[in-house]
């Protein structure tokens, strides 16, 4: 019989290949059923990254909404209170190049968090059922106010507010928050070991 | 005889510490306000506990600590508060904080002391509260509450306890002066830590640029109550950092992110020592500290007692300042200062000099070149690090590359960019590099703490929701069986009733 | 026989160098490069690929092919063998560590392109290599390909925060970064 084969050299090329095939086919089918993944632990890793203001300006209704789109394939400059810093942490994770900021969504402020005027404050608890992380304490007709270790700054609670009594106010200002800047970004450059302040250069 | 051991890297710039006559100790005359910042130290502020227009004496509590990383602030001398309000104070931000400015009388009374003088007798952590009351900080210019370090702990014995009385950094004489005056008090506050810590052994560390201050503290120490060793070494900088001082005396090395009191040391500067033993033994809190006054702009150069509080334009008053347009007033010394934005801000714990320089003495550098990748900052770098590449990854902002090349073993000495050729200022960019990670991980630690309350405040939403869901479903089954058993149907029955009631209503 | 290992190892790493000398598989080498974890992973994959193809393609080679007479279909099966070992890497890895296969992306699959791991699968067969031979052979090939990898996503990783005039940032300093490397690889010439 194998003599009659090897007079026939395309069939049997033909029929070695498709041995072949089918060997290899059963185990890869094999190999897709033991190594299935479920889920997606990729999107968990950006949601880390990202800084949990749950505002929406990125144009999802909170963080990890967008985190699920960014591993489908968003872009990944849409989110202003990250900022350039997430951004460039995003772009380190996934091996992307760092876009700047996406300017449709709004721009780098620095950091705020609410304050509500009390004496203008009427109870009504609106706010409170706004805010994403509970960071607002209070009950009805009982005066509110903003826990502002837990505020994001994420803004959600001015727009309910029906006295319009929320301001938001930066949070990292005085001596404790500053630090020194690089001297590539100072203005005007600056660079000297014992630092001139910039008042005195001006003066 | 102890074995001296060297640091890797270091350099030798020119000492310039005649300049400012060690040895020669005088008094300042009182300024007539006094400004106290409520933040001397690492840590957090103290809070005022006088009012505007209280008449208070010196020595007399101002602000308390606030938390065990807290010292309380006293009053140098007698005089009436006359606010206590933001004020620029020394500080390389040029920004302001809330200080407590006292206007002073020249009365110059002080509260009634009580020392402990059987203090061998009391128990170590009396004496720690005492030092801690007396609002006693790290004076060689870190500021750390002395309190806390004399504490490591029950888990971190201590062996041994070292006075470092190396003052490295060109210029300044504070320490030499303070151990060539003060000796026998340094020897008696020595003493007085050691036992509070419970260490066995003290050393005295003092650079051999300092000959007579190295014979004062040796036979002041003949008459000390415990055995104390001086130990001499070459001079060099930036032998006086506390890690490179411990390498130094006992050839062990602090572990990176580590303390002293994990190999068994406490490391404490003369001027604290001297104010522990005034705390201890006179009952004095620390009010008043030595302060040298040097550089050629100045007419009379030397050290000073101070009160806290000081400003700054007074003594460059008292010390003959002659004005040079653009002049630079530098708080510290030429390596580790920063020039002062405002000349009425204080001098405070830390102050151990201000630098008044000409033009021609300490010229603006020339603006900075790109780096040739020479590697000599990694010659000169006395925590063995690699100050090239940590240029280039502070510039990359690149936190993850900087915190495994060590960035938060520099000392910020400035030794790199002292040799630099192309005059790139290094310790910038690590200072810059520092307070981004710092920030970093703070902004981290906040966004995670908003994420897991966010989902909290998900996952009691949706229990919310599926408990009124189950309430709602159980109402309607329980109303259906009662429609079952009676034969009637109770909301039907409750839609007539309120019906009936509103026909009720309408004609009455 | 060790000597002869020892010799075919040294050959394929150093002495002729598979991106380097040879100048295969260039474009995982560029496109990878960038960041060290993930040429390290690329390097891993590609060894596992390398090894695994080399054994089952002498295998296929000397005892399907050979019987049959069929040894014109080697390109053929050499790249079937290749695709199906490449596929199961991928289902690994990505099993194992799903942001190295986010990371990897295509290049992952396009190991299947990678002139090298079938220019050692045919030069096995020029070279008429045992089967110790060829399993070493693949193994020497993977281990080269991974070391100027690695070699090149250090000194990448160092240009990236330099100061490289316009000009030249990217890709362009990358190429003639690796250049110079293949200069120096070329001086290992002569080593046995």
């Amino acid at each position: 019989m194998l003599s009659a084969l090897t007079e026939q050299p395309l069939l049997i090329a033909l029929l070695a290949l498709l041995s072949l095939g089918g060997i290899f086919g059963a185990l890869l089918g094999f190999a897709a059923v033991r190594f299935r993944v479920e889920g997606n632990p990729i999107s968990e890793q950006i949601n880390a990254l990202l800084p949990q203001t749950q505002c929406g300006q990125c144009g999802y209704p909170g963080c990890r909404p967008y985190s699920e789109a960014i591993t489908a394939g968003d872009a990944i400059n849409k989110c202003p209170p990250g900022g350039e810093e997430t951004i460039q942490a995003l772009a380190d994770l996934l091996d992307v190049e760092p876009q700047p900021l996406d300017a449709e969504h709004g721009t780098e402020k620095a950091p705020v968090v609410a304050w509500i005027r009390e004496d203008e404050c009427i109870g009504c608890t609106k706010c409170i059922q706004a805010c994403p992380v509970d960071a607002i304490l209070g009950a009805a007709k009982v005066m509110h106010t903003v826990i502002a270790d837990e505020c994001t700054g994420c803004d959600l609670c001015l727009d309910p507010c029906p006295v319009d009594c929320i301001d938001l106010i930066p949070r990292k200002e005085g001596i404790a928050f500053w630090h020194w800047s690089l001297p590539t970004e100072e203005t005007p450059p600056v660079d000297i070991i014992a630092s001139d302040s910039r008042s005195r250069d001006a003066a | 005889m102890r074995e001296i051991h060297d640091i890797h890297g270091g350099i030798h710039p020119p000492e310039r510490k005649s300049l400012s006559r060690p040895g020669e100790l005088r008094d300042t005359p009182l300024p007539a306000h006094l400004i106290l910042p409520l933040r001397q130290h690492l840590g957090v502020p103290a809070k005022a506990i006088v009012n505007v227009g209280d008449t208070v004496l010196g020595g007399q509590v101002l602000a308390q600590a606030q938390g065990a990383m807290s010292v309380p602030v006293h009053a140098p001398t007698s005089g009436t508060i006359s606010a206590i309000e933001p004020r620029p104070i020394a500080h390389a931000s040029g920004l302001a904080d809330t200080c407590i400015i006292l206007e002073t009388d020249g009365a110059d009374q002080f509260i009634a002391c009580e020392g402990i003088p059987e203090w061998q007798t009391v128990a170590p952590s009396l004496l720690v509260e005492r030092i801690r009351e007396a609002g006693i900080a790290g004076m060689g210019g870190a500021g750390f509450p002395t309190a806390v370090k004399l504490n490591p702990g029950d888990s971190k014995p201590i062996d041994t306890l070292i006075i470092n009385g190396t003052e490295c950094e060109p210029y300044i004489t504070a320490d030499d002066t303070l151990m060539q005056c003060q000796a026998e008090a340094l020897v008696e506050g020595a003493v007085i830590l050691a036992h509070v810590v419970g260490a066995k052994h003290i050393v005295i560390g003092i650079e051999d640029n300092k000959p007579e201050a190295i014979s004062r503290v040796t036979s002041a120490v003949q008459d000390a109550s415990a055995e104390i060793e001086v130990a001499s070494f070459p001079t060099k900088y930036p032998s006086g950092g506390e890690k490179q001082f411990i390498e130094i005396l006992t050839g062990q090395q602090v572990p990176s992110g580590g303390i002293p009191a994990d190999i068994g040391l406490v490391c404490v500067n003369p001027g604290t020592a001297v104010a522990a033993k005034q705390a201890i033994i006179d009952g004095k809190p620390l009010t008043h500290r030595i302060v040298t006054l040097t550089g050629e702009a100045l007419g009379k150069p030397g050290n000073v007692i101070a009160c806290i509080g000081t400003p700054i334009s007074h003594l460059m008053g008292d010390a003959a300042l002659s004005a040079e347009e653009r002049q630079r007033i530098i708080h510290g010394g030429p390596m580790m200062g920063f020039a002062v934005s405002d000349l009425d801000a204080p001098i405070t714990k830390i102050t151990n000099c201000l630098l008044a320089p000409t033009a021609r003495e300490l010229p603006p550098p020339p603006p900075a070149k790109p780096c040739i990748r020479c590697g000599h900052c990694a010659e000169v770098c006395p925590a063995s690090l690699l100050p090239q590449q940590l240029y280039w990854y502070a510039r990359a902002k690149d936190h993850e590359q900087l915190s495994e090349h060590r960035l938060l073993d520099c000392i910020e000495c400035g030794a790199c960019a002292y040799v630099c050729p192309s005059q790139i200022p290094l310790v910038q960019y690590y200072r810059a590099a520092k307070g981004q990670m710092r920030d970093s991980e703070q902004e981290k630690r906040r966004s995670d703490n908003s994420r897991e309350r966010f989902e909290a405040r998900q996952t009691r939403l949706e229990a919310e929701a599926l408990a009124k869901e189950a309430k709602r479903a159980a109402r309607k089954a329980a109303a259906q069986e009662k429609a079952a058993q009676n034969g009637e149907d109770p909301i039907q029955a409750a839609i007539e009733r309120a019906q009936a009631r509103k026909i009720e209503q309408g004609e009455s | 026989m060790l000597g002869d290992i020892a010799l075919l190892l040294v050959g394929a790493v150093l002495v002729n160098n598979f991106v380097l000398v040879q100048f295969l598989g260039l474009c995982p080498f560029m496109g990878v490069s960038n960041k060290l974890e993930t040429a390290m992973g690329m390097s891993v994959a590609t060894t596992f690929v390398l090894t695994l193809a080399s054994v089952c393609s002498y295998l296929t080679y000397n005892y399907l092919l050979i019987p049959l007479e069929l040894e014109y279909l080697r390109t053929i099966s050499f790249i079937l063998v290749i695709a199906v070992v490449v596929q199961f890497t991928e289902m690994v890895v990505r099993k194992t560590s799903p942001l190295l296969h986010r990371v990897l992306g295509v290049f992952l699959p396009l190991i299947t392109t990678n002139c090298a791991v079938l220019g050692v699968a045919l030069l096995n067969i020029n070279q008429a290599h045992n089967f110790i031979e060829s399993l070493f052979y693949g193994l020497g090939a993977a281990l080269g390909f991974s070391l100027a990898l690695i070699l090149f996503a250090a000194m990448r990783e160092r240009l990236a925060v330099a100061d490289v005039p316009e000009p030249f940032q990217g890709a362009a300093i990358g190429m003639i970064t690796a250049g110079l490397a293949s200069l120096a690889f070329m001086g290992f010439a002569g080593l046995i």
